[in-house]
């Protein structure tokens, strides 16, 4: 703590000017940090200095653990602290995920950065503002409240003539203030008790403000994880088995003699690299290594269909009961009708177009990483496990890498870095081939979800039971990564479970019960189906089973899929609103499902799902055609409407959303992991195909702004009703039901003759 | 080991090299251009783009070899923040990217088709780039970047 206390004072006696160049990952802070001594504890929270720093010339540098990950988060948290102090946008840098300068906010994931993080830098920027204004009452002889901000300069309400700038109030000094700062992680409470300003007051949040990071993406002047180049830098590249981690009986070294330029075959425990001068012979020698592995302990499943049979036929090792009430019993005992039904969905990658890629640089017993992880303060612990050191001796600096949806969580090729530098003494950076990529990529698990249902003789429904059968997290927080698994480390914890929202608590009936079970999937050893959390995790799968079911039941009693969902949204109006905006935005017709058959080849038709994601609405009409001869679907048009509350960048959240339906569509149409008892099968973008350009959708978005709401989550939320959207969608142009996605060719041939 | 000239961005470069190594590498780790990224490293995702006398070429399985006696212009022979190129400016205008990793293939596409046809359709926008992945879907404002470049250019 003192070493970093007085690098951060030494910067801080700097102009502005120098206070800018290390705001976004400048060589200042690599200097600086490279020289701190690092405590195990990391910062102090309750330092208001621990989070703002405001320079001679008024710049304003934020410091915070949450990261930009491409979903423009960063601009926006940036936006919610020049509202709150009162400076012109420009005038903030946020210096990210610096294990040495930032506090532990907690991984950037889950749609949780703006809903979580945003307050907690509200209120640290609150404290700062109202500390300034202290010091300028001192320094103008006025009370506080005769004092007003603009531009980052106080003055005197009736006498604007009588002001002063925050950089002369505080420029090249710390603030020395204490707040309170309560809990950990994502539920560290910041400063709660300052008063912040009222949100109808709001200049800044609110409004397009363009990205940050965007300009110097389009010219290569961004510096990615992928750019990080070092003194003395070395390339390497993992070999890995393509099916379990078996142990490598034999490594025959003289088959890479030949390649110019090898430095090192490393191993230890099961893990094997190369490192070499150049990344060309890296990738040249991991190709060519010929290693000989031991049989597998334990072979990957035949295939989906063995997956789905063990989901169902496994004893879970939590049940989450998310709604339980009135009786089911009763409820069935008094239907005259009852509907059941079974959904599948497939295992699925995060499929970063830019592979894994991190720089480490070993040194005795101290480490400095460049990665793009999602967690910096969990993928640092995650190293000093691995090489049996501090935790404090790790320094993780944060370079964003490519999209991740979930995927950095996870930081493998951090660990496969710092075991390669240790092993050379030099600084080793590793990317990730394609295929490392697809094949150990921790998958969006597979699903199973069953649901029953009964309506009575009024046609009212009356009985919801709803299971959900799903894999959690393997790779979740304790438990060891790729390269710590091969060096012995092993799983503490059966992992994480893979939610449980989405499985039709929206809706209120008579007698209800939604539970997702969770079923035991670590194993003994790693394989290539290890699990982890993707984009709105378990989410999609159970919301395309409860909207397509609500479907189906809508359709058997003739009721029109909007009306019908309508009878049941609950007391709350936000989901009802999106549901009404969405259907009339798209010229929506009230009739039941499936239209009338037009007797052509190719049939089209339309279909709308509603959800709730950490309390954000969702509702989505898909606009489909469904070729009745090939099989092939496409979605012409997808109207969504979206309620997050306060919307903090309307821009920056239509791109999400935008963003959310491609991915969504592609989810929904295209993307399966196939594998067999040897491995993964689909190892490169030909054989797990993504959506693309020809494929896509028009879109139309209604943004439903609420002031008077605190500002929630917006990345992920408009990928969670798509799925089920364009399953009724299909359902309405065609009369066949889909209750397994991807939604191939193949298998709408196959609804269509059943 | 063997020495090779190459002209990029209008500049004549020497670089010592294994005559295997893709062209993409030799721009990355020798001459520290970020702009063309490795994706895949097969020909099928657009990130490693580079233009090869005004073609669109795949760097990642492009022998440095092959680029001999050719002009390679790189994302960054188009322009920088200070000074886009109008077509990197219709994609800062538009936003036209979540975490812009492909956006290298996505501009060096948009700029070989732009000089071969320059008001394209929205479906020849879609045909000329649909080997070009995006996996953060920012597809829709590719195609208005390139529609106000082609806007601004008339």
């Amino acid at each position: 703590m003192p070493t970093k206390t007085i690098s951060r004072r030494d910067l801080l006696k700097s102009s502005g000017a120098l206070i800018v160049s290390f705001s976004f990952f400048g060589p200042v802070s690599k200097a600086l940090a490279q020289s701190a001594g690092l405590s195990e504890d990391g910062l102090d929270p309750t330092a208001l200095d621990s989070w703002i720093a405001v320079a001679q010339d008024g710049n304003v540098t934020v410091f915070t653990g949450k990261v930009e990950l491409g979903t423009g988060v960063v601009t926006a948290l940036a936006q919610i602290v020049a509202e709150e102090l009162d400076v012109p946008f420009n005038k903030v840098h946020m210096d990210v995920g610096d294990t040495a300068k930032t506090i532990d906010q907690g991984v950037t994931a889950a749609s949780r950065t703006i809903e979580r993080g945003g307050p907690q830098l509200r209120q640290a920027s609150a404290a700062a503002r109202q500390e300034l204004l202290k010091l300028a009452s001192g320094r103008l002889d006025t009370p506080v409240d005769k004092l007003t901000v603009t531009d980052g300069v106080v003055s005197v309400v009736d006498n604007p003539a009588r002001k002063i700038s925050y950089g002369n109030l505080l420029g090249g000094k710390r603030f020395n203030v204490k707040i309170v700062a309560a809990g950990v992680g994502w539920d560290m409470k910041v400063a709660p008790g300052v008063p912040a300003k009222n949100p109808k007051d709001y200049k800044i949040v609110g409004t397009s403000v363009p990205r940050i990071d965007l300009p110097e993406k389009f010219t290569g002047e961004f510096t990615y994880s992928q750019d990080v180049r070092v003194p003395e830098m070395l390339h390497g590249r993992v070999v890995r088995p393509a099916n379990v981690v078996s142990q490598p009986s034999n490594v025959d070294e003289s088959s890479i003699r030949q390649i110019p330029g090898v430095v090192k075959v490393v191993r230890e425990g099961s893990f094997v690299g190369v490192v070499a001068e150049t990344e060309w012979a890296a990738i040249q020698a991991a190709k060519t290594l010929k290693v000989t592995w031991s049989a597998p302990a334990k072979k990957l499943p035949s295939g989906p269909d063995e997956v789905f049979d063990y989901l169902r036929d496994t004893e879970s090792f939590r049940d989450n009961v998310t709604v339980n009430r009135g009786s089911l019993d009763a409820g069935f005992s008094r239907a005259t009708k009852k509907f059941e039904a079974a959904y599948r969905w497939p295992f699925q990658l995060h499929g970063m177009m830019g592979p894994s890629c991190a720089v480490a640089d070993v040194r005795g017993d101290r480490v400095t990483i460049w990665t793009g992880t999602q967690g910096p303060f969990r993928t640092r612990d995650a190293v000093a496990k691995l090489l049996a050191i501090p935790k404090g001796n790790v320094h993780l600096l944060y370079r964003e890498g490519s999209g991740s949806y979930g995927r950095l969580e996870c930081d493998d090729v951090a660990e496969d870095a710092a075991l390669m530098s240790r092993a050379v003494g030099k600084p080793v950076r590793v990317q990730w081939m394609r295929e490392d990529e697809h094949a150990w990529d921790p998958k969006g698990p597979s699903q199973l979800t069953t649901i029953r249902a009964g309506v009575d003789a009024q046609g009212n429904l009356i009985a919801w039971d709803f299971m959900d059968r799903s894999f959690p997290w393997t790779e979740t927080e304790g438990n060891a990564l790729l390269a710590s698994n091969q060096i012995g480390l092993r799983a503490t914890n059966l992992g994480f479970p893979n939610g449980a929202a989405g499985g039709g608590q929206i809706y209120t009936f008579e007698n209800q019960k939604v539970t997702a079970a969770a079923i035991p999937w670590v194993q003994e050893n790693e394989w290539p189906l290890r699990t982890s959390n993707l984009r709105a995790p378990g989410d999609l799968a159970r919301v395309f089973a409860s909207e397509s079911f609500v479907d189906e039941i809508a359709s058997g009693l003739g009721a029109d899929p909007v009306q019908f969902r309508l009878r049941y949204l609950s007391s709350d109006k936000r989901p009802a609103e999106v549901l009404t905006a969405a259907a009339k935005k798209s010229g929506w017709m009230d009739r039941p499902s499936p239209a009338p058959s037009s007797g052509k080849q190719t049939a089209t038709g339309r279909g709308i799902a509603v959800a709730n994601r950490a309390n954000t609405m969702i509702a989505a009409v898909a606009e489909v055609e469904v070729d009745k001869v090939t099989g092939q679907v496409s979605v012409r048009r997808i109207t969504l409407a979206h309620d997050c509350g306060l919307i903090v960048n309307p821009d920056g959240l239509k791109n999400q959303i935008e963003g959310n339906i491609m991915q969504g569509v592609s989810r929904a149409l295209l993307e399966e992991v196939m594998f067999d008892e040897t491995g993964v099968k689909n190892l490169d973008w030909k054989s797990y195909p993504v959506v693309a350009f020809e494929q896509i959708p028009e879109v139309e978005i209604i943004l439903i702004n609420r002031p008077e709401m605190p500002a929630l989550g917006g990345g992920e939320a408009s990928i969670v009703p798509i799925t089920a959207a364009i399953a009724n969608a299909i359902f309405d142009a065609v009369g066949a039901r889909l209750r397994q996605a991807p939604f191939t060719p193949r298998r709408v041939l196959a609804a269509l003759r059943a | 080991m063997a020495k090779f000239s190459l002209t990029v961005n209008g500049k004549a470069r020497a670089v010592n090299t294994d005559p295997s190594t893709p062209l993409l590498y030799v721009l990355r780790d020798n001459l520290e251009l970020h702009g063309p990224r490795f994706g895949c490293g097969l020909g099928q995702c657009g990130a490693c783009t580079v233009l090869m006398d005004g073609n669109p070429v795949r760097s990642c399985v492009l022998p440095v070899t092959s680029a001999q006696n050719r002009k390679i212009t790189t994302l960054e022979g188009l322009g920088s923040v200070a000074h886009p190129h109008p077509l990197q400016a219709a994609f800062i205008e538009e936003q036209a990217a979540q975490c812009g990793y492909c956006m290298n293939g996505m501009v060096m596409g948009a700029k070989a088709l732009l000089d071969k046809n320059a008001h394209p359709s929205v479906a020849e926008i879609k045909t000329a780039l649909n080997n070009y992945l995006c996996r953060c879907g920012s597809h829709l404002r590719v195609i208005r970047a390139i529609q106000r470049a082609a806007g601004a250019k008339a």
